[in-house]
């Protein structure tokens, strides 16, 4: 085997905790006790995922992103990855629009919830199930 | 006797020119020949298709800086010899491998350069897959970019030939040839996975699932294994035999590189 | 060595809407992953990503090791005036490496 190139297995075990619960106390240490409404929240991810280790992301909140009514924040959580966050982004009134695209890792087949906290304080969230499958030819060692 | 000398001469080119000329039962028939540019999700292609969103992108930066670097104890860089590759390597990536008559056999794209580093340089060959042999040669297939492949054939016969009887073999523990995926079964889901026709037009790529740029020799290890084969060593006659006809299968096609793919 | 491409169009109106793209060079190495001899492969990520526009923060990103190897943003910022948007990325040692790119607003 050539040396120089050696890849460490992407697969491992994963640790205990990557569960819909870690991602929904995630969600709470984030929102506190305010509760939050489904809607005006799109989360862009394809339906079967091409890879795991590379989907592209869009989300995007509906919002005139004026001084009075804007996106302060987007948080994005997962089920299934060892840790349920994602990214937080954080806009201002001069960002024009609340949409932002990013590339992520899936461990595994499962849902992606983004919430959007708004000037007024209110939380709104988007979610997509997805289904992620290993690549047909993996890379084991080099 | 005319005849049989006639029949026996058509026998003689009839056995000859289907190497080259004819499509064999398991090839894809060119009306139906594609890159798998085609077969991606629209978000995959977008990817590939925005040079400022396309992580290959990185890779031909980096390679054109060690463009201009000068290496090893002749103290040159590649420009100092090639001056503008914008100008110098258009269409090479699109015909390599080629033959190297030194040599008496076909190198690869990542041979040749290295072949310069050794000879033109004096400077020691670049460790495959390494990530400066994998920039230069990703700086120098995309000066080729959207040009057919046009491998050169003659001379090539018996290693165009090799290597497609080395695509037709069935290896490894699933006992599968590449011929069986990738011509008999393109376009099915294998898994999670669309079976792509296996054109190399976007090499060196980059790949979802490395994260990062890799040569086609390194995709055909990677293929092996899969088959739970003994992959071919990097710069091996098989795998340089593979990608010979690769290419040569995938003839016609524009080059794609930094392609993007799953 | 840090390798960056960021697309940010060269001249606006004011009060455009314009997209900024950001790509950046870096393995993202999660923390999860082990080598060959079971070891583990320690965690380096890039965590954070600001962009300021003649000083101002516009955006800002948290990102966390589920985010891809090399990686990509896209947002939106208002042309409000001509100068330097500059565009920053903190990784776990501590390290920022920023790119700046003049803007023309008229």
């Amino acid at each position: 085997m050539a040396a120089g190139s050696a890849v460490a297995p992407l697969l491992t075990v994963r640790p205990a905790g990557a569960t819909p619960d870690t991602m929904a106390a995630a969600i709470r240490s984030v929102i506190g006790e305010a509760s939050v409404r489904e809607g005006r929240v799109k989360v862009d991810l394809p339906a079967l995922v091409e890879n795991g280790n590379t989907v592209s992301m869009t989300v995007a909140v509906d919002s005139p992103m004026t001084e009075a009514d804007h996106v302060k924040a987007i948080f994005i959580f997962n089920e299934k990855n060892p840790q349920p966050n994602v990214a937080n982004f954080h806009l201002t009134p001069r960002s024009g629009k609340a949409r932002v695209a990013a590339r992520i890792r899936l461990a595994d087949s499962q849902q992606v919830v983004a919430i959007a906290q708004l000037s007024d304080g209110s939380f709104w969230s988007g979610s997509v199930d997805v289904v992620v499958t290993l690549a047909a030819c993996t890379e084991t060692l080099n | 006797m005319a005849r049989l000398v006639r029949s026996v001469s058509f026998a003689l080119v009839a056995a000859i020119v289907p190497v080259l000329a004819a499509v064999s039962a398991g090839e894809i028939p060119e009306s139906e020949r594609r890159s798998d540019y085609h077969l991606m999700s629209p978000q995959t292609r977008a990817m590939q298709d925005d040079e400022t969103a396309n992580p290959g992108t990185l890779w031909v930066l980096d390679g054109e800086a060690l463009w201009e670097q000068k290496a090893g104890s002749a103290q040159r860089s590649c420009a100092d010899c090639h001056q503008d590759a914008r100008q110098s390597m258009k269409g090479v990536a699109a015909r390599y491998p080629a033959f190297d008559a030194a040599r008496g056999r076909p190198v690869d794209l990542e041979q040749r350069i290295n072949i310069c580093r050794a000879e033109k340089q004096k400077a020691p060959e670049l460790a495959p897959e390494s990530k400066e042999l994998v920039a230069l040669t990703t700086y120098v297939a995309t000066q080729s970019r959207g040009m057919p492949i046009a491998i050169a054939t003659e001379g090539m016969e018996k290693f165009i030939a090799a290597g497609r009887e080395l695509f037709e073999r069935r290896s490894g523990q699933l006992n599968l040839s590449c011929s069986q995926c990738h011509d008999d079964n393109w376009g099915r889901l294998l898994a999670g996975n669309v079976v792509p026709q296996a054109h190399p037009v976007g090499y060196p790529l980059y790949r979802l699932e490395w994260q990062g740029v890799g040569s086609l020799q390194r995709r055909l290890r990677n293929c092996m294994i899969g088959l739970r084969a003994e992959p071919y060593a990097y710069g091996s006659p098989e795998n340089v035999a593979l990608e010979l006809y690769l290419m040569y299968r995938a003839r016609g096609l524009p080059m794609e590189t930094p392609a993007v793919r799953p | 060595m840090a390798r960056a491409l960021i697309n940010i169009p060269r001249a606006a109106k004011r009060g455009d809407v314009i997209e900024i793209k950001a790509l950046i060079s870096h393995p993202m190495e999660t923390g999860y992953r082990h080598d060959e001899t079971g070891k583990g492969i320690p965690r380096d990520i890039i965590n954070r990503f600001v962009c300021l526009y003649n000083g101002v923060e516009v955006f800002r990103a948290d990102l966390f090791p589920a985010i891809s190897a090399n990686p990509f943003l896209s947002f939106h910022t208002v042309a409000t005036e001509s100068g330097v948007i500059a565009l920053a990325w903190t990784g776990d040692d501590g390290e920022t490496y920023t790119q700046l790119a003049n803007i023309t607003v008229e």
